[in-house]
């Protein structure tokens, strides 16, 4: 019973981390129709200005984390408007080239600066552990499940009640209509990218606190997981990604915990092939009914 | 169709060209031992663009999996490799083990394609991306391929001299088997798929039928590569054939132009040979790869430079045409004269 309910809660945290970053995927899916290949690497550049924040300068690490917010997402508004707003019109292949080209930018830029040695994330070295039912839990799974549920809730509060919300929904509704409703695609397609990129920067925070060593490379593999997720709950839809990332999440660490560690990324994959092919839209996504 | 057929014997000529100066080179010793085992890779890339062309061009299915039947092929070939070893002679164990592993490619190749006539765009990138990485999650967790250690191919490891020829042979083979698709009855059925889908199944072509043989074939010759590129190495671990092969994969077909078969030859020795051209920058030759990438798209993609690009072949042709009437135009002036 406490090894379920330490692998429930390791599961829910991992998941969290990937709805957040799969969120991101999704929102910018919805609204540019584009797959941002580059999303997971954010996620390391979060990460590695959280580290220089805190160990270079010595800020507090909760200024770290907002630093890290700020960084990314004026990452994703420049990435944007330098690498993708050109290519607005072109085939969706360049983008996603273009998408895979920034992410070999991003992950070589890092090198260079940071070397290829891991560097250890400082924050949350205090936070108390909690007991639940006989199992030990780390305060940071606590303050990590808590701070996504608000995220989700904000976000949900977001797109549903504020006008720029509106105007995104717009626009992944049906873009040509919501420029004729004097809606700015331009400027609703920079701000899903900048909060893309914010939530990849929390999401960052808590995947340095549970993982603590980063990479250059750190952000790709999270971040195909989180794609991963995004599909699973319906690309373009947001329910869609926070269920896929606290799904897969669980089904990766039930994975992990009673079949094999080594067999939990197939697992992982082929569950997501299984629910494609019973419901090729994803968990949530919208059925396109196909006009002749 | 007179005019297609000059372009494909030009690509032809230009590959046997292209062999020709290489294994002039190879063969009298002309070339340094880093090139020399840049060698079979290259031509290996050529092989794996030029079959993911077929399906990511031809088809218009976007599949990140194609690593995945690489390391299919490649591990069975080098097994079979491994155990005919010293009981047939070295050009039938070659064969033989590229033949098993292109097959064996091909019947995950059909696992794969299943999902295809489900699935579309995205959804099916992604399972073919989950596809590559399950099989490379088998064959790293598999006793008999080695485990997380990898292959030890040692014994059965050629130098480029050796695999030079079936190297060549493969290309060729590819390359027109493409040529062939591309031209033919099939070639069109598919493209009218990619084109439109519901009209092609309304014109009575049946896509379930071309979806799969396009993967099949596709991933044959990948496996067929898989084996020989496991040829040239003393260890493989199925780790290094992750989803980031594919994607390399995926740049050329896309960098050399889709449906393309020259494109994806030039595009797959450009991209392979520059980051070794860059070695004198160690550190920044990734750096600078991901610029030129993100340049080249963003730049192929900009109105001024298009209209640019027509500009100056419109005035090429023009100018062409201009001589032609000329010309021409002399003939008349002298006959009449």
């Amino acid at each position: 019973m406490t090894v379920f309910i330490r692998t429930l809660i390791s599961g829910l945290n991992l998941g969290s981390i990937y709805a957040l970053i799969a969120l991101g995927y999704s929102m910018v899916y919805g609204i540019a129709r584009m797959l941002n290949f580059a999303h997971g690497d954010i996620i390391m550049v979060g990460a590695y200005s959280g580290i220089v924040a805190v160990m270079s300068i010595g800020l507090p690490p909760i200024v770290g984390i907002l630093l890290g917010v700020i960084v990314c997402a004026l990452l994703g508004i420049t990435i944007e408007r330098l690498a993708y707003k050109p290519l607005r019109q072109a085939p969706s292949l360049s983008i996603l080239i273009t998408a895979i080209g920034v992410s070999y930018l991003l992950q070589n830029l890092a090198l260079i600066i940071f070397g290829p040695e891991q560097k250890a994330y400082p924050m949350f070295s205090g936070v108390k552990s909690f007991q639940i039912l006989g199992a030990k839990i780390d305060g940071i799974t606590i303050l990590t499940l808590a701070v996504t549920a608000c995220i989700m809730i904000g976000l949900n509060l977001f797109i549903n009640k504020t006008k720029i919300g509106k105007a995104m929904r717009a626009v992944s509704e049906d873009k040509g209509a919501a420029e004729l409703m004097g809606i700015s695609t331009d400027r609703t397609i920079t701000v899903t990218f900048a909060i893309g990129s914010a939530l990849a920067a929390i999401a960052s925070a808590f995947y340095g606190a549970t993982y603590v060593y980063i990479l250059p490379t750190t952000g790709s593999m999270p971040g195909i997981k989180a794609f991963t997720a995004a599909v699973f709950g319906g690309i373009g839809s947001i329910p869609g990604a926070m269920l896929g990332g606290i799904v897969l999440g669980l089904i990766e660490q039930f994975a992990k915990q009673y079949i094999s560690t080594l067999w939990s990324n197939a697992i992982v994959f082929g569950v997501l092939i299984i629910v494609l092919l019973v419901k090729p839209t994803g968990l949530m996504g919208k059925t396109i009914q196909e006009k002749v | 169709m007179k005019k297609k057929n000059y372009g494909n014997l030009f690509i032809l000529f230009a590959l046997t060209v292209f062999f020709a100066i290489l294994g002039g080179m190879l063969y009298t010793g002309n070339i340094g031992r880093q090139f020399t085992n840049m060698l079979i890779p290259i031509f290996m890339y050529i092989v794996l663009a030029v079959s993911l062309n077929l399906v990511v061009g031809l088809l218009g299915e976007l599949s990140l999996g194609h690593a995945g039947f690489m390391s299919a092929g490649l591990f069975t070939g080098c097994l079979v490799s491994i155990r005919l070893y010293g009981l047939v002679s070295d050009p039938l164990r070659f064969v033989i083990s590229m033949l098993v592993g292109g097959l064996v490619a091909a019947v995950f190749g059909l696992i794969v394609g299943l999902p295809t006539l489900r699935l579309r765009g995205d959804y099916l990138a992604i399972t073919t991306l989950a596809c590559g990485e399950i099989i490379k999650t088998i064959i790293t967790n598999l006793k008999i391929t080695g485990g997380a250690r990898g292959l030890d191919t040692g014994h059965v490891y050629s130098g480029a001299k050796t695999l030079f020829p079936y190297a060549v042979v493969l290309v060729y083979l590819t390359v027109i088997v493409m040529m062939h698709i591309k031209n033919s009855a099939q070639g069109r059925a598919i493209m009218a798929i990619r084109d439109n889908r519901i009209a092609a199944e309304s014109i009575g072509i049946n896509v379930t039928h071309y979806k799969l043989a396009v993967f099949v074939i596709a991933a044959f010759f990948a496996g067929a590569a898989g084996v020989l590129y496991g040829h040239c190495f003393a260890n493989v671990k199925a780790a290094s054939f992750d989803y980031n092969v594919s994607i390399e994969i995926l740049v050329i077909v896309v960098l050399g132009g889709m449906g393309n078969i020259f494109g994806s030859i030039a595009a797959a020795v450009i991209l392979r040979a520059l980051p070794e051209m860059l070695r004198g920058f160690e550190n920044y030759r990734m750096l600078i790869y991901a610029i030129v990438l993100i340049m080249v798209m963003v730049l192929s993609n900009n109105k001024k430079v298009q209209s640019f690009r027509y500009m100056v072949t419109g005035k090429l042709k023009k100018k062409l045409r201009e001589r032609k009437a000329a010309k021409q135009a002399k003939k008349g002036g002298e006959m009449n004269g």
